[in-house]
């Protein structure tokens, strides 16, 4: 009896045993990819800056097939068109959320947010065909400008990728802001717009500065649709209308370079060294929405 | 990718380290006493239960682990092994059974070369061709050491490299497979119809800025310009920018665009009156306007076509060779005689000018 009582109990262990370390060894696989690319990434990058001088690296032109590795203009092109993205997408985003969530009556509403996660689907490729062959041209002809392919171009596309992601991100926030805040508000005698503009999005910012990173976050790395749409000229972004002209992006150099270079030449390490500066970028902006979160939750409050 | 061996084992110890870090992770210990009733007893017996799990859990673990580390440590012996072995039978199987043709050389060849090699071997299942880019002088150098039956170069062979084939014992022939002409294109509206080499240069070092210093009208002008790994790219910075002078370092203006593909180049022509652009002749699309190209003021302004192209009019354009060691004989004859034949078919799909 006690024989085939542990027996039973053994085998329940060994199932539980390997179903629990399964399922630990795919949850750390994720973390332990993260930090192979990593790996990988500073094995194929560091030797850039051994190969290459300081000077040339930090320099303004970029013509690689001559040797001209300045980084500056791919990376002042890049942090220029995705906070021109975020400074469109911000009031659009906040506005949508707003909408949503305390406007909008509830049939409104499930039509929505459906349709704002469709706007999620939508390939780049797909955004950036339409850039280039619709909204550049208008940009050309209405604003007047030389060409239509330009950093402007780049950042409405991008503000319009990243959308959806705030939208969502903001609109949970608000979500989780309580019902009895907005009474006592309105008790008070304030007015629906006096409540949300200063009860409701005070409550919520972090989880809207959260939705903010995350939409940063997207808008640096997409790659296809700057590709197509800002023209790739690696210009030093300085003069005042750099917006409205053609400038090159760290993921598009390295999309456009990576597939017909040489191994291990200077230009591939160089190549690796922008994916450095990128990741390093994605990872500075995410740790700064992470470490949002976990400080108002800390605290108590709200998200 | 190249990988050395002690990437590989340090890569594999790394590996085995974390999976054993995995695997030997333990969750800090949940306790969670109810504090209602009989405290002292129930967390007596709870912790006794719990020792006792612990033991036969993590003995049970360690062992696991070690199977797991060791069978990882096998599969990837033998895993090296089989890939190793395996592809050296395969090599050699192929070899014994088809006859294997190498093609090496230009890189604004390869692609021609590629949908050739690929053509024919649809048709000639018994010949296996394989093509590498590389450049016309390592294509050279190469069937110069013998270790490639066919060069691809995008320039004649230099006296030196002709002498050097010499002293190895075999004076290297030359096929003329097909010509790359390059034309420079505008929007339709666009008043200039011509200009000089000189003048397409200043355009695109960014001397000029405005089309009325070229004869235009006042619109600004925008560079376009495939990208820099595009051996169009290259060769329109040597020949017209640099005006093939050797010790020039001028370059392309830093206001360039570079687009992705012809596509991209033709689209903004085609949209956009300020832009001039330049492409593979094969790429031109109706709805662009060439330019009519002089090597000098005093000389005849020229269109691209594959007339003024094969009579060597057209200032922009050049002949793509291929080189074979001696006399070609058997199926590289064959393949040879192929591509000037029926193999012209596919020259203009790849944006060259065809042979007459």
């Amino acid at each position: 009896m006690v024989d085939i009582k542990s027996n039973d109990q053994l085998y329940r262990k060994w199932v539980e045993f390997s179903i629990e370390s399964l399922i630990r060894v795919l949850g750390f696989s994720s973390i332990g990819f993260v930090i192979l690319i990593f790996l990988f990434l500073m094995r194929e990058g560091l030797t850039a800056l051994i190969n290459v001088s300081w000077g040339n690296l930090l320099g303004t032109r970029w013509y690689p097939i001559m040797e001209y590795y300045g980084v500056l203009p791919l990376l002042l092109g890049s942090i220029l068109v995705t906070l021109v993205a975020i400074l469109i997408a911000l009031p659009l985003s906040v506005g949508t959320a707003v909408f949503i969530r305390e406007v909008a009556p509830g049939w409104t509403r499930e039509i929505l947010k459906p349709m704002i996660e469709v706007m999620a689907g939508i390939p780049s490729v797909v955004l950036g065909f339409f850039g280039m062959t619709l909204l550049a041209p208008l940009l050309h002809r209405y604003l007047g400008l030389a060409t239509g392919l330009t950093a402007f171009t780049g950042a409405l596309i991008l503000a319009y990728m990243a959308l959806p992601t705030i939208i969502s991100v903001a609109e949970d926030a608000l979500d989780a802001v309580p019902k009895s805040y907005r009474d006592a508000s309105l008790a008070m005698g304030a007015t629906q717009w006096q409540t949300i503009w200063r009860v409701v999005i005070p409550a919520a910012r972090s989880g809207i500065l959260t939705g903010i990173m995350l939409g940063l976050g997207r808008a640096i790395g997409e790659t296809m649709l700057v590709m197509m749409v800002t023209g790739n000229a690696a210009r030093m972004p300085v003069t005042i209308d750099s917006l409205f002209r053609p400038i090159r992006t760290m993921t598009a150099t390295i999309a456009a370079e990576m597939g017909e270079v040489a191994q291990g030449s200077s230009h591939y390490h160089v190549l690796f060294a922008l994916g450095i500066i990128l990741f390093l970028m994605t990872f500075l902006i995410n740790l700064t929405a992470a470490t949002t979160i976990f400080r108002k939750r800390r605290k108590g409050g709200l998200r | 990718m190249r990988v050395s061996q002690a990437e590989v084992y340090f890569t594999v110890s790394l590996g085995i380290i974390y999976g054993a870090f995995v695997i030997s992770w333990r969750d800090p210990p949940f306790v969670n006493y109810p504090t209602s009733f009989n405290v002292t007893r129930l967390a007596f017996v709870n912790i006794h239960i719990r020792k006792q799990l612990q033991r036969k859990w993590s003995a049970v673990g360690n062992n696991l682990a070690c199977l797991l580390i060791l069978l990882s440590i096998l599969t990837t012996g033998v895993a090296c092994r089989l890939a190793g072995t395996g592809s050296q039978t395969t090599d050699n199987q192929t070899f014994q059974a088809e006859e294997l043709i190498e093609n090496k050389g230009s890189d604004t060849l390869v692609n021609l070369a590629l949908a050739w090699a690929e053509s024919y071997m649809e048709s000639h299942p018994q010949v296996r061709i394989s093509v590498t880019g590389g450049g016309s002088g390592t294509g050279i150098a190469a069937m110069i050491n013998g270790t490639v039956d066919i060069a691809n170069a995008s320039r004649a062979m230099k006296s030196e490299e002709i002498e050097e084939a010499q002293a190895n014992g075999f004076s290297p022939v030359e096929f003329e497979v097909a010509q790359d002409a390059i034309a420079v294109v505008v929007h339709p509206s666009n008043p200039v119809n011509q200009l000089t080499l000189q003048q397409i240069s200043d355009i695109y070092t960014g001397k000029f800025t405005n089309w009325k210093e070229v004869g235009g009208e006042d619109r600004p002008i925008v560079l376009l310009s495939r990208e820099t790994n595009s051996g169009t790219h290259v060769y329109f910075l040597e020949n017209v920018i640099r005006l093939g002078k050797a010790d020039s370092d001028l370059l392309f203006s830093p206001d360039t665009l570079l687009l992705p593909s012809s596509e991209g180049i033709s689209a903004e022509v085609r949209l956009n009156p300020n832009a001039i652009g330049y492409d593979g002749l094969g790429y031109v699309t109706p709805d662009q306007k060439m330019i009519a190209v002089a090597l000098d003021e005093n000389s005849p302004y020229v269109l691209p076509s594959v007339e003024t192209v094969n009579d060597n009019s057209y200032p922009i354009s050049r002949p793509l060779f291929m080189y074979t060691t001696g006399e070609p004989s058997g199926q590289i004859k064959a393949y040879l005689d192929w591509i000037l034949g029926d193999g012209q078919a596919l020259v203009p799909e790849l944006g060259f000018v065809p042979l007459k």
